[in-house]
Protein backbone atom coordinates (compact mmCIF):
# COMPACT_ATOMS: atom_id res chain seq x y z
CA UNK A 1 0.00 0.00 0.00
CA UNK A 2 1.39 3.30 -1.07
CA UNK A 3 -0.33 5.66 1.26
CA UNK A 4 0.21 4.62 4.81
CA UNK A 5 0.33 7.96 6.53
CA UNK A 6 -2.47 9.99 5.09
CA UNK A 7 -1.93 13.54 6.16
CA UNK A 8 -4.98 15.73 6.33
CA UNK A 9 -7.38 13.15 5.10
CA UNK A 10 -10.48 14.60 3.59
CA UNK A 11 -13.65 12.62 3.35
CA UNK A 12 -15.12 13.19 -0.06
CA UNK A 13 -18.34 15.09 0.14
CA UNK A 14 -18.59 15.40 -3.57
CA UNK A 15 -20.50 12.96 -5.65
CA UNK A 16 -18.29 9.94 -5.87
CA UNK A 17 -20.85 7.19 -5.94
CA UNK A 18 -20.10 4.56 -8.51
CA UNK A 19 -22.53 5.44 -11.24
CA UNK A 20 -22.48 2.58 -13.65
CA UNK A 21 -23.37 3.52 -17.17
CA UNK A 22 -23.62 0.53 -19.38
CA UNK A 23 -25.27 2.17 -22.34
CA UNK A 24 -23.59 1.17 -25.54
CA UNK A 25 -20.46 2.88 -26.63
CA UNK A 26 -19.92 3.45 -30.29
CA UNK A 27 -16.62 1.85 -31.23
CA UNK A 28 -15.01 2.09 -34.67
CA UNK A 29 -12.06 0.00 -35.73
CA UNK A 30 -9.74 1.01 -38.54
CA UNK A 31 -7.07 -1.26 -40.01
CA UNK A 32 -5.94 -4.77 -39.12
CA UNK A 33 -2.83 -6.47 -37.80
CA UNK A 34 -0.28 -7.82 -40.23
CA UNK A 35 -0.92 -11.44 -39.29
CA UNK A 36 -4.42 -12.04 -37.99
CA UNK A 37 -4.93 -15.30 -36.11
CA UNK A 38 -8.14 -17.06 -37.22
CA UNK A 39 -10.03 -18.09 -34.12
CA UNK A 40 -13.52 -19.51 -33.49
CA UNK A 41 -15.25 -18.35 -30.30
CA UNK A 42 -18.32 -20.44 -29.51
CA UNK A 43 -20.82 -18.84 -27.10
CA UNK A 44 -20.64 -20.77 -23.84
CA UNK A 45 -23.27 -23.31 -22.84
CA UNK A 46 -25.21 -23.14 -19.59
CA UNK A 47 -26.87 -19.86 -18.60
CA UNK A 48 -27.78 -18.47 -22.02
CA UNK A 49 -28.12 -14.83 -21.00
CA UNK A 50 -24.77 -14.81 -19.18
CA UNK A 51 -23.13 -16.72 -22.01
CA UNK A 52 -24.32 -14.14 -24.52
CA UNK A 53 -23.05 -11.23 -22.42
CA UNK A 54 -19.65 -12.85 -21.94
CA UNK A 55 -19.39 -13.76 -25.62
CA UNK A 56 -19.97 -10.15 -26.66
CA UNK A 57 -17.12 -8.99 -24.44
CA UNK A 58 -14.69 -11.70 -25.61
CA UNK A 59 -15.46 -11.16 -29.29
CA UNK A 60 -15.30 -7.39 -28.87
CA UNK A 61 -11.93 -7.48 -27.12
CA UNK A 62 -10.29 -9.83 -29.59
CA UNK A 63 -11.67 -7.95 -32.59
CA UNK A 64 -10.54 -4.56 -31.33
CA UNK A 65 -6.98 -5.78 -30.85
CA UNK A 66 -6.78 -6.19 -34.62
CA UNK A 67 -4.76 -9.37 -34.12
CA UNK A 68 -7.58 -11.88 -34.61
CA UNK A 69 -10.00 -12.86 -37.35
CA UNK A 70 -13.26 -14.32 -36.01
CA UNK A 71 -14.17 -17.49 -37.87
CA UNK A 72 -17.83 -18.08 -38.76
CA UNK A 73 -19.33 -20.79 -36.55
CA UNK A 74 -21.75 -22.07 -39.24
CA UNK A 75 -24.24 -23.23 -36.65
CA UNK A 76 -21.84 -25.43 -34.70
CA UNK A 77 -21.87 -24.95 -30.95
CA UNK A 78 -19.82 -27.49 -29.02
CA UNK A 79 -19.45 -26.77 -25.31
CA UNK A 80 -17.59 -29.86 -24.09
CA UNK A 81 -14.41 -31.42 -25.41
CA UNK A 82 -16.32 -34.56 -26.43
CA UNK A 83 -18.55 -32.48 -28.72
CA UNK A 84 -15.66 -31.03 -30.72
CA UNK A 85 -15.02 -32.36 -34.20
CA UNK A 86 -11.67 -30.87 -35.21
CA UNK A 87 -12.14 -31.37 -38.99
CA UNK A 88 -15.21 -29.06 -38.85
CA UNK A 89 -12.95 -26.23 -37.68
CA UNK A 90 -9.98 -27.10 -39.87
CA UNK A 91 -12.25 -26.77 -42.89
CA UNK A 92 -13.21 -23.26 -41.78
CA UNK A 93 -9.57 -22.27 -41.42
CA UNK A 94 -9.62 -21.76 -37.66
CA UNK A 95 -6.30 -22.13 -35.88
CA UNK A 96 -7.88 -22.07 -32.46
CA UNK A 97 -11.29 -22.77 -30.96
CA UNK A 98 -12.70 -21.54 -27.64
CA UNK A 99 -15.57 -23.43 -25.95
CA UNK A 100 -17.02 -23.61 -22.47
CA UNK A 101 -19.94 -23.32 -20.10
CA UNK A 102 -21.06 -20.71 -17.61
CA UNK A 103 -23.26 -20.96 -14.55
CA UNK A 104 -24.27 -18.96 -11.48
CA UNK A 105 -23.15 -20.76 -8.38
CA UNK A 106 -25.12 -21.09 -5.15
CA UNK A 107 -23.10 -18.26 -3.59
CA UNK A 108 -24.10 -15.93 -6.44
CA UNK A 109 -20.76 -15.95 -8.18
CA UNK A 110 -20.42 -16.52 -11.88
CA UNK A 111 -18.17 -19.35 -12.95
CA UNK A 112 -17.09 -19.90 -16.52
CA UNK A 113 -15.20 -23.07 -17.41
CA UNK A 114 -13.55 -22.72 -20.74
CA UNK A 115 -11.06 -24.42 -23.02
CA UNK A 116 -8.91 -23.08 -25.80
CA UNK A 117 -8.08 -25.76 -28.38
CA UNK A 118 -5.38 -25.86 -31.04
CA UNK A 119 -7.39 -26.95 -34.06
CA UNK A 120 -4.36 -27.89 -36.16
CA UNK A 121 -2.55 -29.95 -33.53
CA UNK A 122 -5.81 -31.06 -31.94
CA UNK A 123 -4.62 -30.38 -28.41
CA UNK A 124 -5.94 -28.35 -25.50
CA UNK A 125 -4.04 -25.08 -24.95
CA UNK A 126 -5.98 -23.87 -21.92
CA UNK A 127 -8.48 -25.52 -19.61
CA UNK A 128 -9.46 -23.08 -16.90
CA UNK A 129 -12.25 -21.83 -14.68
CA UNK A 130 -12.79 -18.06 -14.35
CA UNK A 131 -15.08 -16.75 -11.64
CA UNK A 132 -16.25 -13.36 -10.44
CA UNK A 133 -18.99 -11.70 -8.45
CA UNK A 134 -22.42 -11.87 -10.03
CA UNK A 135 -22.33 -8.25 -11.17
CA UNK A 136 -18.99 -8.59 -12.93
CA UNK A 137 -20.02 -10.34 -16.10
CA UNK A 138 -17.82 -8.10 -18.23
CA UNK A 139 -14.82 -8.83 -16.02
CA UNK A 140 -15.28 -12.56 -16.74
CA UNK A 141 -15.36 -11.81 -20.47
CA UNK A 142 -12.23 -9.65 -20.28
CA UNK A 143 -10.40 -12.37 -18.33
CA UNK A 144 -11.30 -15.04 -20.90
CA UNK A 145 -10.19 -12.71 -23.71
CA UNK A 146 -6.92 -12.00 -21.89
CA UNK A 147 -6.20 -15.73 -21.52
CA UNK A 148 -6.87 -16.34 -25.22
CA UNK A 149 -4.80 -13.31 -26.23
CA UNK A 150 -1.86 -14.33 -24.05
CA UNK A 151 -1.80 -17.91 -25.26
CA UNK A 152 -2.05 -17.05 -28.94
CA UNK A 153 0.17 -13.93 -29.11
CA UNK A 154 2.67 -14.52 -26.29
CA UNK A 155 1.97 -11.04 -24.88
CA UNK A 156 0.21 -10.27 -21.63
CA UNK A 157 -3.42 -9.31 -22.15
CA UNK A 158 -4.71 -5.89 -21.11
CA UNK A 159 -8.46 -6.31 -21.66
CA UNK A 160 -8.99 -6.66 -17.91
CA UNK A 161 -7.14 -3.44 -17.05
CA UNK A 162 -8.78 -0.05 -16.52
CA UNK A 163 -8.40 3.44 -17.90
CA UNK A 164 -9.02 6.87 -16.38
CA UNK A 165 -10.05 10.02 -18.22
CA UNK A 166 -11.79 13.34 -17.77
CA UNK A 167 -15.16 14.10 -19.34
CA UNK A 168 -16.09 17.73 -19.95
CA UNK A 169 -19.69 18.62 -20.56
CA UNK A 170 -20.27 22.34 -20.69
CA UNK A 171 -18.87 23.58 -17.39
CA UNK A 172 -19.12 20.20 -15.71
CA UNK A 173 -16.01 18.07 -15.34
CA UNK A 174 -15.96 14.42 -14.28
CA UNK A 175 -13.03 12.18 -13.51
CA UNK A 176 -13.96 8.69 -14.66
CA UNK A 177 -12.50 5.21 -14.41
CA UNK A 178 -13.65 2.60 -16.93
CA UNK A 179 -12.78 -0.81 -18.35
CA UNK A 180 -10.17 -0.78 -21.12
CA UNK A 181 -13.01 -0.87 -23.69
CA UNK A 182 -14.63 2.23 -22.17
CA UNK A 183 -17.57 0.35 -20.59
CA UNK A 184 -18.45 0.09 -16.93
CA UNK A 185 -17.46 3.64 -16.15
CA UNK A 186 -17.43 4.93 -12.59
CA UNK A 187 -17.33 8.53 -11.47
CA UNK A 188 -14.41 9.32 -9.17
CA UNK A 189 -15.06 13.07 -8.93
CA UNK A 190 -17.62 15.41 -10.50
CA UNK A 191 -17.61 19.19 -10.19
CA UNK A 192 -17.95 22.49 -12.03
CA UNK A 193 -14.22 23.26 -12.04
CA UNK A 194 -11.64 21.70 -14.37
CA UNK A 195 -9.91 18.39 -13.64
CA UNK A 196 -6.65 17.44 -15.36
CA UNK A 197 -3.85 14.92 -15.53
CA UNK A 198 -5.08 11.77 -13.78
CA UNK A 199 -2.19 9.42 -12.90
CA UNK A 200 -2.51 5.83 -11.65
CA UNK A 201 -0.49 4.66 -8.68
CA UNK A 202 1.62 1.63 -9.76
CA UNK A 203 -0.66 -0.77 -7.85
CA UNK A 204 -3.82 0.74 -9.35
CA UNK A 205 -5.27 1.62 -5.95
CA UNK A 206 -5.07 5.41 -6.18
CA UNK A 207 -5.37 8.22 -8.69
CA UNK A 208 -3.40 11.44 -8.42
CA UNK A 209 -4.96 14.31 -10.36
CA UNK A 210 -5.16 18.08 -10.68
CA UNK A 211 -8.37 19.82 -9.65
CA UNK A 212 -9.20 23.53 -9.69
CA UNK A 213 -11.81 23.44 -6.93
CA UNK A 214 -9.58 25.59 -4.67
CA UNK A 215 -9.44 28.28 -7.37
CA UNK A 216 -6.03 27.16 -8.56
CA UNK A 217 -4.46 23.97 -9.88
CA UNK A 218 -4.08 21.70 -6.83
CA UNK A 219 -2.85 18.09 -6.74
CA UNK A 220 -4.93 15.46 -4.94
CA UNK A 221 -4.37 11.76 -4.34
CA UNK A 222 -7.56 9.71 -4.01
CA UNK A 223 -8.15 6.07 -3.11
CA UNK A 224 -10.30 4.25 -5.65
CA UNK A 225 -11.47 1.86 -2.94
CA UNK A 226 -12.47 4.24 -0.14
CA UNK A 227 -12.72 7.51 -2.13
CA UNK A 228 -10.76 9.19 0.67
CA UNK A 229 -8.30 11.71 -0.60
CA UNK A 230 -5.53 14.03 0.50
CA UNK A 231 -4.16 17.28 -0.83
CA UNK A 232 -0.74 16.36 -2.15
CA UNK A 233 0.35 19.90 -3.08
CA UNK A 234 -1.43 23.24 -2.82
CA UNK A 235 1.26 25.90 -2.94
CA UNK A 236 0.75 29.34 -4.44
CA UNK A 237 0.50 29.44 -8.22
CA UNK A 238 -0.07 26.11 -9.97
CA UNK A 239 0.44 22.58 -8.66
CA UNK A 240 0.22 20.02 -11.43
CA UNK A 241 1.45 17.14 -13.61
CA UNK A 242 1.68 14.37 -10.97
CA UNK A 243 3.66 11.24 -11.96
CA UNK A 244 4.20 8.24 -9.67
CA UNK A 245 7.58 6.64 -9.17
CA UNK A 246 7.52 2.90 -10.05
CA UNK A 247 7.69 1.93 -6.35
CA UNK A 248 4.75 4.20 -5.53
CA UNK A 249 6.64 5.89 -2.70
CA UNK A 250 7.01 9.31 -4.31
CA UNK A 251 5.68 11.45 -7.10
CA UNK A 252 7.28 13.91 -9.46
CA UNK A 253 5.12 17.04 -9.57
CA UNK A 254 5.30 20.52 -11.08
CA UNK A 255 5.12 23.61 -8.88
CA UNK A 256 5.43 27.33 -9.53
CA UNK A 257 5.94 28.30 -5.89
CA UNK A 258 9.54 29.38 -6.55
CA UNK A 259 9.00 31.00 -9.96
CA UNK A 260 8.42 29.24 -13.26
CA UNK A 261 7.01 25.70 -13.60
CA UNK A 262 9.70 23.37 -12.26
CA UNK A 263 9.83 19.69 -11.32
CA UNK A 264 9.83 18.59 -7.67
CA UNK A 265 9.75 15.25 -5.90
CA UNK A 266 7.31 14.66 -3.05
CA UNK A 267 6.50 11.63 -0.91
CA UNK A 268 3.08 10.13 -1.55
CA UNK A 269 1.81 11.58 1.74
CA UNK A 270 2.70 15.12 0.60
CA UNK A 271 5.82 15.46 2.74
CA UNK A 272 9.44 16.07 1.76
CA UNK A 273 8.94 18.42 -1.20
CA UNK A 274 12.29 18.77 -3.01
CA UNK A 275 13.06 20.70 -6.18
CA UNK A 276 15.02 18.79 -8.85
CA UNK A 277 14.88 21.02 -11.95
CA UNK A 278 16.41 24.49 -12.13
CA UNK A 279 15.93 25.72 -15.68
CA UNK A 280 13.95 28.89 -15.08
CA UNK A 281 11.95 27.88 -18.17
CA UNK A 282 8.81 25.73 -18.24
CA UNK A 283 9.62 22.18 -17.15
CA UNK A 284 6.52 19.98 -16.94
CA UNK A 285 4.92 16.58 -17.61
CA UNK A 286 7.55 14.45 -15.84
CA UNK A 287 7.35 10.68 -16.34
CA UNK A 288 9.48 8.05 -14.56
CA UNK A 289 11.40 5.37 -16.43
CA UNK A 290 10.33 1.82 -15.41
CA UNK A 291 13.53 1.47 -13.33
CA UNK A 292 12.81 4.78 -11.57
CA UNK A 293 16.22 6.22 -12.46
CA UNK A 294 15.32 8.73 -15.16
CA UNK A 295 12.61 11.26 -15.96
CA UNK A 296 11.33 12.33 -19.33
CA UNK A 297 9.66 15.73 -19.35
CA UNK A 298 8.54 18.64 -21.55
CA UNK A 299 10.50 21.88 -21.47
CA UNK A 300 10.75 25.09 -23.49
CA UNK A 301 14.28 25.82 -22.18
CA UNK A 302 15.59 25.66 -25.75
CA UNK A 303 13.04 28.20 -26.97
CA UNK A 304 10.17 25.86 -27.90
CA UNK A 305 8.43 22.92 -26.25
CA UNK A 306 10.54 19.76 -26.66
CA UNK A 307 11.12 16.54 -24.74
CA UNK A 308 14.09 16.18 -22.42
CA UNK A 309 15.49 13.52 -20.13
CA UNK A 310 17.18 13.95 -16.75
CA UNK A 311 18.25 11.82 -13.76
CA UNK A 312 15.32 11.37 -11.35
CA UNK A 313 17.49 12.66 -8.50
CA UNK A 314 18.15 15.86 -10.44
CA UNK A 315 20.93 16.87 -12.80
CA UNK A 316 21.51 18.09 -16.31
CA UNK A 317 18.77 17.67 -18.89
CA UNK A 318 19.35 16.08 -22.26
CA UNK A 319 17.22 17.02 -25.24
CA UNK A 320 15.47 14.05 -26.87
CA UNK A 321 13.39 15.54 -29.70
CA UNK A 322 14.69 17.63 -32.57
CA UNK A 323 13.52 18.98 -35.87
CA UNK A 324 10.49 20.99 -36.87
CA UNK A 325 7.50 21.42 -34.61
CA UNK A 326 6.88 21.02 -30.89
CA UNK A 327 6.71 17.91 -28.75
CA UNK A 328 4.79 17.23 -25.55
CA UNK A 329 3.58 14.63 -23.03
CA UNK A 330 6.30 11.93 -23.06
CA UNK A 331 5.61 8.53 -21.48
CA UNK A 332 7.96 5.58 -21.29
CA UNK A 333 7.03 2.24 -22.79
CA UNK A 334 6.75 -0.48 -20.14
CA UNK A 335 10.07 -2.06 -21.21
CA UNK A 336 11.79 1.34 -21.02
CA UNK A 337 13.19 0.99 -24.54
CA UNK A 338 11.33 3.93 -25.99
CA UNK A 339 8.62 6.51 -25.36
CA UNK A 340 5.41 7.81 -26.83
CA UNK A 341 4.59 11.51 -27.11
CA UNK A 342 2.51 14.17 -28.84
CA UNK A 343 4.06 15.80 -31.90
CA UNK A 344 2.67 19.15 -33.06
CA UNK A 345 3.45 20.57 -36.47
CA UNK A 346 1.63 22.74 -39.01
CA UNK A 347 -1.51 22.99 -36.92
CA UNK A 348 -1.92 19.25 -36.28
CA UNK A 349 -1.19 16.93 -33.37
CA UNK A 350 0.16 13.42 -34.01
CA UNK A 351 0.94 10.47 -31.76
CA UNK A 352 4.57 9.43 -32.20
CA UNK A 353 7.08 7.03 -30.67
CA UNK A 354 10.83 7.20 -30.40
CA UNK A 355 13.26 4.34 -29.82
CA UNK A 356 16.10 5.16 -27.41
CA UNK A 357 18.63 2.87 -29.03
CA UNK A 358 18.45 4.02 -32.64
CA UNK A 359 16.60 7.30 -32.14
CA UNK A 360 14.04 6.24 -34.74
CA UNK A 361 10.84 8.28 -34.70
CA UNK A 362 7.56 6.78 -35.89
CA UNK A 363 4.44 8.85 -36.45
CA UNK A 364 1.60 6.43 -35.69
CA UNK A 365 -1.50 8.45 -36.54
CA UNK A 366 -2.84 10.49 -39.44
CA UNK A 367 -2.85 13.68 -37.40
CA UNK A 368 -5.57 15.89 -36.05
CA UNK A 369 -6.46 16.80 -32.51
CA UNK A 370 -4.54 13.93 -30.90
CA UNK A 371 -3.08 14.41 -27.45
CA UNK A 372 -1.92 12.76 -24.24
CA UNK A 373 -0.83 9.24 -25.28
CA UNK A 374 -0.16 6.45 -22.78
CA UNK A 375 0.85 2.81 -23.30
CA UNK A 376 -1.22 -0.15 -22.23
CA UNK A 377 0.82 -2.05 -19.61
CA UNK A 378 1.82 -4.65 -22.24
CA UNK A 379 3.22 -1.92 -24.50
CA UNK A 380 1.17 -3.09 -27.50
CA UNK A 381 -1.57 -0.45 -27.55
CA UNK A 382 -1.49 3.32 -27.03
CA UNK A 383 -4.50 5.20 -25.64
CA UNK A 384 -4.89 8.88 -26.50
CA UNK A 385 -7.38 11.75 -26.69
CA UNK A 386 -8.68 12.53 -30.14
CA UNK A 387 -11.53 14.39 -31.73
CA UNK A 388 -14.23 13.33 -34.14
CA UNK A 389 -17.71 14.55 -35.03
CA UNK A 390 -16.89 17.73 -33.14
CA UNK A 391 -16.35 15.93 -29.83
CA UNK A 392 -13.40 14.89 -27.73
CA UNK A 393 -13.16 11.09 -27.85
CA UNK A 394 -10.92 8.27 -26.67
CA UNK A 395 -8.85 6.50 -29.29
CA UNK A 396 -6.24 3.77 -29.41
CA UNK A 397 -3.56 2.79 -31.89
CA UNK A 398 -1.50 -0.39 -31.86
CA UNK A 399 2.17 0.35 -31.18
CA UNK A 400 2.96 -0.64 -34.78
CA UNK A 401 0.40 1.90 -36.01
CA UNK A 402 -1.64 -0.73 -37.90
CA UNK A 403 -4.86 -0.83 -35.92
CA UNK A 404 -6.77 2.15 -34.61
CA UNK A 405 -10.03 2.40 -32.77
CA UNK A 406 -12.19 5.28 -31.71
CA UNK A 407 -14.48 5.11 -28.72
CA UNK A 408 -17.37 7.53 -28.61
CA UNK A 409 -18.50 7.99 -25.05
CA UNK A 410 -22.11 8.88 -24.41
CA UNK A 411 -21.78 12.65 -24.32
CA UNK A 412 -19.40 15.50 -23.68
CA UNK A 413 -15.71 15.68 -24.47
CA UNK A 414 -13.36 12.91 -23.34
CA UNK A 415 -9.95 14.35 -22.36
CA UNK A 416 -6.73 13.42 -20.62
CA UNK A 417 -6.98 9.61 -20.81
CA UNK A 418 -4.42 7.40 -19.13
CA UNK A 419 -4.12 3.61 -19.16
CA UNK A 420 -3.94 1.95 -15.76
CA UNK A 421 -1.62 -0.85 -14.61
CA UNK A 422 -2.19 -4.59 -14.35
CA UNK A 423 -3.91 -5.27 -11.04
CA UNK B 1 -34.99 35.78 -31.70
CA UNK B 2 -34.47 39.16 -33.30
CA UNK B 3 -32.07 40.07 -30.55
CA UNK B 4 -30.05 36.95 -31.26
CA UNK B 5 -29.78 37.77 -34.95
CA UNK B 6 -28.60 41.24 -34.15
CA UNK B 7 -25.96 40.02 -31.77
CA UNK B 8 -24.71 37.54 -34.35
CA UNK B 9 -24.42 40.34 -36.89
CA UNK B 10 -22.59 42.36 -34.31
CA UNK B 11 -20.22 39.53 -33.59
CA UNK B 12 -19.57 39.12 -37.30
CA UNK B 13 -18.91 42.81 -37.64
CA UNK B 14 -16.50 42.69 -34.75
CA UNK B 15 -14.82 39.62 -36.17
CA UNK B 16 -14.44 41.14 -39.62
CA UNK B 17 -12.85 44.27 -38.30
CA UNK B 18 -10.68 42.44 -35.82
CA UNK B 19 -7.06 42.88 -36.58
CA UNK B 20 -4.34 40.83 -34.91
CA UNK B 21 -5.57 41.84 -31.55
CA UNK B 22 -9.01 40.63 -30.61
CA UNK B 23 -11.61 43.20 -29.79
CA UNK B 24 -12.31 42.32 -26.28
CA UNK B 25 -15.85 42.82 -25.18
CA UNK B 26 -14.89 45.64 -22.82
CA UNK B 27 -14.36 44.09 -19.45
CA UNK B 28 -17.59 43.75 -17.65
CA UNK B 29 -17.76 46.84 -15.57
CA UNK B 30 -19.94 46.61 -12.53
CA UNK B 31 -23.09 48.34 -13.55
CA UNK B 32 -22.84 50.69 -10.64
CA UNK B 33 -22.63 54.42 -10.16
CA UNK B 34 -23.14 56.44 -13.23
CA UNK B 35 -21.16 59.55 -12.35
CA UNK B 36 -22.90 61.00 -9.37
CA UNK B 37 -23.46 64.71 -9.43
CA UNK B 38 -24.02 66.65 -6.31
CA UNK B 39 -27.59 67.67 -5.66
CA UNK B 40 -28.10 71.20 -6.86
CA UNK B 41 -29.22 73.54 -4.18
CA UNK B 42 -32.52 75.21 -4.97
CA UNK B 43 -32.46 79.00 -5.29
CA UNK B 44 -35.03 79.55 -2.57
CA UNK B 45 -33.08 77.41 -0.20
CA UNK B 46 -31.73 78.37 3.16
CA UNK B 47 -29.33 81.26 3.43
CA UNK B 48 -26.27 79.16 4.03
CA UNK B 49 -26.35 76.27 1.60
CA UNK B 50 -24.35 73.32 2.72
CA UNK B 51 -21.31 72.72 0.57
CA UNK B 52 -22.01 70.21 -2.14
CA UNK B 53 -20.90 66.82 -0.90
CA UNK B 54 -17.84 65.61 -2.76
CA UNK B 55 -18.55 62.22 -4.23
CA UNK B 56 -15.34 60.41 -5.02
CA UNK B 57 -15.90 58.24 -8.06
CA UNK B 58 -13.77 55.16 -8.02
CA UNK B 59 -12.03 55.19 -11.41
CA UNK B 60 -12.35 51.43 -11.35
CA UNK B 61 -16.06 51.83 -11.94
CA UNK B 62 -15.73 54.30 -14.80
CA UNK B 63 -16.31 52.49 -18.09
CA UNK B 64 -14.38 55.21 -19.89
CA UNK B 65 -11.30 54.74 -17.74
CA UNK B 66 -8.45 52.54 -18.94
CA UNK B 67 -8.97 50.54 -15.72
CA UNK B 68 -12.12 49.15 -17.35
CA UNK B 69 -9.79 47.11 -19.52
CA UNK B 70 -9.02 43.98 -17.56
CA UNK B 71 -7.65 41.60 -20.20
CA UNK B 72 -4.14 41.29 -21.64
CA UNK B 73 -3.67 39.40 -24.92
CA UNK B 74 -0.66 37.51 -26.27
CA UNK B 75 0.76 36.05 -29.46
CA UNK B 76 1.09 32.24 -29.68
CA UNK B 77 3.40 30.68 -27.06
CA UNK B 78 4.43 34.11 -25.75
CA UNK B 79 4.06 35.15 -22.13
CA UNK B 80 5.53 38.66 -22.08
CA UNK B 81 3.05 41.55 -21.89
CA UNK B 82 3.02 43.18 -25.33
CA UNK B 83 3.77 46.90 -25.73
CA UNK B 84 0.19 47.64 -26.71
CA UNK B 85 -1.12 46.29 -23.41
CA UNK B 86 1.52 47.75 -21.11
CA UNK B 87 -0.48 50.95 -20.43
CA UNK B 88 -3.35 48.80 -19.15
CA UNK B 89 -1.12 46.91 -16.73
CA UNK B 90 0.62 50.07 -15.58
CA UNK B 91 -2.70 51.83 -15.00
CA UNK B 92 -3.77 48.96 -12.74
CA UNK B 93 -0.38 49.11 -11.03
CA UNK B 94 -0.89 52.79 -10.29
CA UNK B 95 -4.40 52.19 -9.03
CA UNK B 96 -3.22 49.39 -6.75
CA UNK B 97 -0.35 51.50 -5.43
CA UNK B 98 -2.90 54.15 -4.50
CA UNK B 99 -5.35 51.66 -3.03
CA UNK B 100 -3.24 49.36 -0.92
CA UNK B 101 -6.37 47.80 0.56
CA UNK B 102 -7.42 46.45 -2.86
CA UNK B 103 -6.42 42.96 -3.87
CA UNK B 104 -6.58 41.37 -7.28
CA UNK B 105 -6.28 38.00 -8.88
CA UNK B 106 -4.56 37.59 -12.25
CA UNK B 107 -5.73 34.54 -14.19
CA UNK B 108 -3.63 33.28 -17.09
CA UNK B 109 -5.10 31.33 -19.99
CA UNK B 110 -3.74 29.70 -23.13
CA UNK B 111 -5.08 28.50 -26.44
CA UNK B 112 -5.41 24.76 -26.97
CA UNK B 113 -2.29 24.31 -29.09
CA UNK B 114 0.04 22.43 -26.77
CA UNK B 115 -0.50 19.81 -24.10
CA UNK B 116 -2.92 20.68 -21.31
CA UNK B 117 -0.07 20.73 -18.80
CA UNK B 118 2.21 22.86 -20.97
CA UNK B 119 -0.65 25.30 -21.43
CA UNK B 120 -1.27 25.41 -17.69
CA UNK B 121 2.40 26.36 -17.23
CA UNK B 122 2.18 28.92 -20.02
CA UNK B 123 -0.94 30.51 -18.50
CA UNK B 124 0.79 30.67 -15.13
CA UNK B 125 3.83 32.35 -16.70
CA UNK B 126 1.52 34.88 -18.36
CA UNK B 127 -0.19 35.68 -15.08
CA UNK B 128 3.11 35.89 -13.22
CA UNK B 129 4.46 38.22 -15.92
CA UNK B 130 1.52 40.56 -15.37
CA UNK B 131 2.13 40.40 -11.63
CA UNK B 132 5.78 41.31 -12.08
CA UNK B 133 4.86 44.32 -14.22
CA UNK B 134 2.24 45.40 -11.68
CA UNK B 135 4.90 45.29 -8.98
CA UNK B 136 7.31 47.31 -11.11
CA UNK B 137 4.50 49.83 -11.51
CA UNK B 138 4.13 50.23 -7.76
CA UNK B 139 1.69 47.52 -6.67
CA UNK B 140 2.68 45.40 -3.69
CA UNK B 141 3.21 41.65 -4.09
CA UNK B 142 0.70 40.95 -1.35
CA UNK B 143 -2.06 42.62 -3.36
CA UNK B 144 -1.74 40.17 -6.25
CA UNK B 145 -2.60 36.49 -6.44
CA UNK B 146 -1.93 34.59 -9.67
CA UNK B 147 -3.47 31.43 -11.06
CA UNK B 148 -3.67 29.65 -14.39
CA UNK B 149 -6.46 27.81 -16.13
CA UNK B 150 -4.30 26.84 -19.10
CA UNK B 151 -6.64 25.73 -21.87
CA UNK B 152 -9.27 24.41 -19.46
CA UNK B 153 -11.64 27.38 -19.51
CA UNK B 154 -11.67 28.67 -23.08
CA UNK B 155 -13.61 31.86 -23.70
CA UNK B 156 -14.07 30.83 -27.35
CA UNK B 157 -14.19 27.18 -28.37
CA UNK B 158 -13.37 27.11 -32.09
CA UNK B 159 -10.25 25.47 -33.52
CA UNK B 160 -9.22 28.68 -35.24
CA UNK B 161 -7.19 31.81 -34.70
CA UNK B 162 -10.33 33.86 -34.03
CA UNK B 163 -10.96 31.70 -30.96
CA UNK B 164 -7.35 31.12 -30.01
CA UNK B 165 -6.57 34.84 -29.94
CA UNK B 166 -9.39 35.31 -27.39
CA UNK B 167 -8.03 32.51 -25.24
CA UNK B 168 -4.39 33.64 -25.05
CA UNK B 169 -5.20 36.00 -22.25
CA UNK B 170 -4.59 37.16 -18.73
CA UNK B 171 -7.56 38.53 -16.82
CA UNK B 172 -7.22 41.00 -13.98
CA UNK B 173 -9.98 40.39 -11.45
CA UNK B 174 -10.74 42.73 -8.57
Amino acid sequence: MVLRALRSMIGLLLLAQASVANAALDIEIIGAGEHQIPVAIVPFGGDGKLAQAINEVVVGDLTRSGLFRLVDLAGKSPHELAEVSYPDWQVRGADALAIGTVAVQTNGRIEARFRLLDVVKQVELIGQAVSANGDQVRAVGHRVADLIYEKLTGDKGVFGTRIAYVNRQGRKFSLLVADSDGYNEQTVLAQNEPIMSPAWSPDGSHLAYVSFETGRATIYVQSLYTNQRLVLANFRGSNSAPAWSPDGKQLAIVLTRDGSSQIYLVRSDGSGVRRISFSGAIDTEPNFSPDGQTLLFTSDRGGSAQIYSMPAEGGAGQRMTFGEGNNFSPRYSSDGKGFVYTHYINGKFYIATQDFQNGQVEILTAGGWEKKPSFAPNGKIILFASEARGRGILATVSSDGRVQQRMFTQSGDAREPVWGPHL
Amino acid sequence: MKKLVISIVLVNLLASCASEKPKEPEAAVPESAPVVTAPVATPEAAPAPAPAPVVAVDPLNDPANILAKRSIYYPFDVSAVQDADKPIVLAHAKYLSEHLDRKIRVEGNADERGSNEYNLALGQRRADGVKKMLELGGAKAGQIETASYGEEKPKATGHDEASWSQNRRSDIKY
